[in-house]
Order: structure tokens, then sequence, then C-alpha cells
């Protein structure tokens, strides 16, 4: 099931399967870690809007709600 | 001399590489972005002197913002490039590598917190990511100083490798196959600095610690400073310097221009400290006695905040909020640096991507956060009358942040984007890290700002003598009397106020004004128009043009909120309540507008940048 970053539960792995926006967003989150094939967990979000933490690899990024939604995730129903 | 620049992603150790390696001493944190300018140092070899340049953080050569430009420039002057790697964070950082590797130019990796590693269960194979980088890789531990010397040792080795170029796509894949071969993950156990790094990103105990930390800060800072002061003042100020200059007075004679200039006006035949205005007297005591003692805690306070890691994740809880502002979270790091000096605090504002987001930020902070030094002045004369006046002061400010940031994020076209940051580890911070950086802060101060309130009293004390601050205080009589309800020669004031706010609000004492006299006094000061020091800069950071609106948006609110004040104030509405009800309708207007920002974000689908 593919959802965006937004609509993930807390907690829930996946694998990044697509970036809905224009090059420079693409590139933007690829030099920070998050591109398409990368697995997240997600850890947490402010509610109404607000960022969305995940964590990859090793590191944790802070995502703005703007661009979350423009994260697609592939859900791992496992978890 | 050859040059050594330092390059590497964000919040990796850069710096620290940089002070272990040729003593410098630099300004070091857990975050993103603390190094926005590239600082310049000596290394001394045994064979040769290496000019070193510690260039800011990035992900990237291609440069798309003002920090990464200057990166990207820094490494094309390079002789040599020493690639700092965090090594918990290989993949990442090794993208960066690979474009280092492109260029015309000998790199050496330095493998840094390569004990960080460890204990998060990470191994790396060094001799297997050598061989296929092709270039020499150095485990470092740069906070302890592990693995420098083995560095140095190892410059002559650097390798230009002259990679070709890869498409972006082929990158990843690349640094996919070299780190899948190179690194082993073994489980670990959660510690309790990854639960509470976890619940201070939760909103539900996110928002309290959030609060507590800056509740607990406030209370130190205002608390802390004042006891310090107090005891300065009664102590040391009143029990041993008095004494001294009152014997130099006398010897003086008591009076003419000299005399003027350094003890100034006797006040009953006596020295006072807050009104004499005197360089020996006022200007000493406004430095050390009042806003040493604060600023010396705020920087105490502030170097835990940022050497534990967690201002970015106070920056994940206020984003929401921000955004109606038209600014993202990570704003809130040059907002918290302003209130120790808007210097620093207008060059943070560089890891903001965007002009609008920079012109909002550099205005809201220059207009509304007061620094400590003006602080520290505000709440010990300010704070006399009354905890309710204070109130007041601070709760018009935000008023005045809430306030203009919605406007202006209505008014100017475009839109902020939404964050990316990345979260760094909670450390422990060392003290003495800590105590380095608060000693080089402090020193910071007192040569930076001596000078102008030195200076700023000598003219002051000129400018009377001269009979120049009757004279304008009568031809601004109509404006500062009517618009502001304050005496003309409260203009004097916001002269000074160009060089050193926190003099200029000790020159209110003077003036004999009543509790909302102060009160307005105290808030058009901070607001009007910032410092020599900050002006300076925001030129740099602004341009001219950018620069100009902003000073004509600050001068505007400043009097406009003066008006209001001397509407309101004691005359409708008793301090408390003006206090309370500023905050609630600065809240309540900002949750009922919402966020043009996120809007125009949402609605803008291809430009996403």
């Amino acid at each position: 099931m593919q959802v965006n970053l937004a609509e993930m539960k807390s907690g829930q792995s996946g694998v990044i399967a697509a970036i809905q926006g224009g090059q420079g967003l693409e590139t933007k989150l690829s030099q920070i870690g998050l591109h398409q094939g990368k697995q997240v967990k997600k850890i947490s979000s402010v509610f109404s809007r607000g960022p969305v933490t995940v964590s990859v690899d090793n590191f944790q990024v802070a995502v703005g709600y703007g661009k979350a939604v423009r994260i697609m995730v592939e859900v791992n129903n496992s978890a | 001399m050859r040059k050594i620049v330092l390059a590497g992603n964000p919040n990796v150790g850069k710096s620290v590489v940089f002070s272990q390696l040729t003593g410098s001493k630099v300004m070091i944190s857990n975050y993103a972005g603390t190094t926005v300018e590239f600082t310049r140092g000596q290394l001394n070899t045994e064979k040769e002197s290496f000019d070193v340049l510690d260039a800011p953080g990035t992900y990237s050569l291609t440069p798309s913002s003002k920090v990464e430009e200057v990166a990207s420039s820094l490494v094309d002057q390079a002789d040599i490039v020493i690639n700092v790697v965090d090594a918990t964070n290989l993949e990442r950082n090794l993208l960066l590598t690979t474009e280092l590797l492109e260029r015309e130019v000998p790199v050496i990796i330095s493998l840094n917190m390569i004990d960080e590693a460890g204990h998060k269960g990470v191994k790396i194979d060094l001799e297997k990511l050598e061989s296929l980088l092709g270039v020499p890789v150095i485990p470092t531990v740069a906070v302890s100083g592990e693995g420098l010397k083995e560095l140095v040792d190892a410059l002559p080795r650097a390798v230009n490798r002259k990679m070709v170029s890869l498409e972006t796509g082929d990158r990843w894949a690349y640094v996919g196959s070299v780190v899948g071969e190179v690194q082993e993950v073994v489980h670990r156990h959660h510690s309790w600095l990854d639960t509470l790094q976890d619940a201070s990103l939760r909103p539900l105990t996110g928002i309290p610690i959030a609060a507590v930390i800056l509740f607990v800060a406030f209370q130190l800072v205002i608390g802390l400073g004042e006891l310090i002061a107090g005891f300065l003042e009664d102590y040391i100020f009143n029990g041993l310097y008095e004494p001294l200059l009152a014997y130099l007075s006398r010897v003086m004679g008591g009076s003419g221009f000299l005399h003027n200039v350094l003890i100034g006006r006797l006040i009953d035949g006596e020295i006072e400290f807050e009104e004499s205005l005197g360089v020996l007297t006022t200007g000493v005591f406004v430095e050390l006695g009042i806003v040493l003692p604060f600023l010396t805690v705020f920087y105490f306070v502030l170097g835990f905040l940022e050497d534990s890691g967690y201002l970015p994740r106070l920056a994940v809880m206020v984003d929401r909020s921000m955004h109606r502002l038209g600014l993202h979270g990570y704003s809130i790091i040059p907002m918290v640096l302003g209130f120790g000096c808007n210097v620093p605090a207008a060059l943070a504002a560089r890891n903001l991507e965007s002009r609008r987001e920079r012109f909002i930020a550099c205005t809201l902070m220059a207009v509304a956060v007061p620094c400590m030094a003006q602080l520290a002045l505000i709440v010990g004369l300010v704070g006399r009358f009354g905890g309710a006046y204070l109130a007041v002061v601070f709760a018009s400010l935000f008023f005045i942040w809430v306030v203009l940031g919605l406007i202006i994020d209505r008014v100017m076209p475009g839109y902020t984007p939404s964050m990316v940051v990345e979260i760094p580890p909670y450390r422990i911070p060392s003290l003495k890290a800590q105590a380095k950086k608060l000693g080089m802060r402090i020193k910071g101060f007192l040569v930076h700002a001596t000078p102008y309130i030195l200076g700023g009293i000598l003219v002051v004390n000129i400018l009377y003598t001269v009979g120049f601050i009757d004279f304008i205080g009568v031809l601004f009589a109509p404006v500062i009397q009517g618009l502001l309800g304050l005496p003309g020669e409260a203009v004097s004031t916001l002269l000074i106020g160009f060089l050193r706010k926190d003099v200029a609000v000790a020159m209110l004492v003077p003036l004999g004004l009543s509790a909302r006299q102060f009160v307005i006094g105290a808030v058009v000061l901070a607001a009007y128009f910032p410092c020599a020091a900050t002006f300076t800069v925001l030129v740099k950071e602004m341009g001219v043009k950018d620069m100009f609106k902003s000073a004509v948006i600050m001068a505007a609110t400043a009097f406009t909120a003066g008006f209001i004040l001397n509407l309101l104030l004691d005359t409708i509405v008793p301090a408390a309540y003006l206090a309370i009800g500023l905050v609630v309708v600065a809240i309540t207007l900002a949750l009922v507008l919402g966020s043009t920002s996120d809007r125009r974000e949402l609605s803008d689908f291809d430009t996403a940048a």
C-alpha cells in the first residue's frame, strides 16, 4: 500500500516509492538521504500539519508537512 | 602556502577537526549550520605550514544556497581537501565524497566520530573503504583528538582521483554498493538518550518538554542574572568602586568637561551609577555590572542547548506556529541566538534557503528580539516598576513579532517552503568545551561592545555639552511627546540607540519617567532600528534594498506600537491586563488567520524545492 509520509503512522516502516514534486525537491531530499528505494521509519509527527520525523539508516530527518505529503512510501505490512 | 579545505556534511565535526589542527578557537555546536562563513587558521607540521580553511557544512557541491556557494568555491581553491565524514552516517556522507573525488583536487578522508559509530553498532572495514575509494581514510575522534596526528601525517598521501562524473541516480547506486561492502550494522539496545530523543519529537511529550526547557532557561537567565548583578552592585560597585570614583571626582573638582565625561553629573553631590552618565560610572557599570552577568548566564544556558542537540528538536515543535509567520521551524535558531546578540543571529539566518525567508526572519528578529545587553537593562530598570510593567514590554514585543509576521507573510509574494533538517543525536555536552565556548563569547562581548558602550557615553556627553540634544529635543518634541507621550529629550536615547541599545535604555533613567513612559521608551528602543553592529551585518546579508524596506517596517512598527501603548497603558487598561491581552490577541490572530505560506506551497506542485 502506498501512502505519503504524512499519512504514515508513527512506528511504521516502508520504502520510498516516489517523490512527487519538481526536480529541485527530489535533489534536495536525495542529498539529505531521502531518495527512492530508501527504507524509512516514521518516528513521529506533530499534529495538524506539523513536520514528520523519520529515521533513515542511522540518522533522523524532520520534513515539513508541505514536503512530507509529496513523499510516497510503500508501507511494509509487517511493521 | 598550500591551502587545506575541510569539507563535509553539516554537523559532522569539521569545526572540531579544524580547531584541533590549528589550535584556533571556533564556535562548535551540535546542530547543522553553526559555521556559516569559513574560518581560517594555520597548521604547522615539521615540513610545511598550511593555510587551513573550515568550510560550512554542505550536502552537495551544487550550490543552491549561500552556504553551499561558500563551500563549493572554497573547494575550488584548495590544494588538499580533508573530507570529514560522519562514520555513523556513511551512506549520506559518501555522496558528497563522490562529488569531491570528481574534482581536480587531492582528497583525504577523516572518518570522524568513529567511537560513536562503534556505540551504535556500526562496523566499518577501513582498508576496504580506502581501496574502494582510492584515497586515504583515517579514523578520527576529533573531540578527543584521537587520530588527528595520523591525519596530519597522512596529508602527503592525499590523492586526486579525478573520478568520472556520475548522474544522481548512479551516484546513489555507487555509494550504496560501497557502503554495502564495507559496513556491517549490529543491532543494539535503545539507550536512555534514544528514549529521550524520541520523546522530545513526539508532540504529546515534546511540547511539554519544550515548554519546561524554555521556562527553566528563562527563569535561570532572569533569576540568576539578577542575583549576580545585585551582588556586583552591592558589594563591588557600591562597596569598592564608588569610593574610588568619589575620590577621583573630588580630585577633579567635581565639575568641568573632563569630569562630566569620566564621572558624569553628580546627583545630590553623589555618584549614581545609573544616572551620572560618565564613562567610568554609568559606562563601566552598564557593561560589567548589568550586561555581563545576564549575558554570562544566557550564554551558559545557550551553550547547553546548542551542544546537547536540543535546538533542532525545538525547531520541529514550533514549526507549525512559525509557518503562520511565514517562516519554518529552523528559523527559531536565529531567534534564540538573537537573544544573545543580534549579530550572530543575522548570520545564522543564512541557513534559511529563500530570500523571502531570510527577509522575514531578519526583520522579525531585529524588531522583536532584544539582545541580552538590552534585555538586562530592561529587566533591571523596568522591573523596578513591578513585574506587570516588565510583562507589558515582553508582551508588546511578542505581539509585534506575531502580528508583523502574519502581515508580512500575507503581503509578500511567494511562500516559504517547508523545512528538511537533520535531527542530530543527543550528546552530553562536555564541560571543557562549554567553558571554552563561554569564554570565547564573553571575550567577544568585551572586545566588541566596550568601544561602543564607552564611545556611546562619550558621544552623549559631547552632544549634551554642545547643546545638540536640547536642540533636537525641542525639534522632535511634537512627535516624541504627541505620539509617544515622552519628553522631547527622549530623542537622545533614540540617537544613542543607533550605537548601543543598552546605553540607550540606561539613558531613560535620568529623564525621570513614569512607569508607563519607561515601558513605551523601552519598547520603541527595542524595535525602531537595529544597533550599528547589527545594521552592518544585515545590510551585508539582505542587500541595501531589502534592508531599506526592513528599516521602514521597523520604524513604522516601533512608532505605531509606542503610540498604541501610549493610548492604552494605564489610561484605559492596567499593565497586567494589557500584558495578558496582547498575548491572547496575538495568539488568537495567528490561530484564526492561519498560514498563507502553507496554502501557497501545497498548491504549487511543480516548482516545490
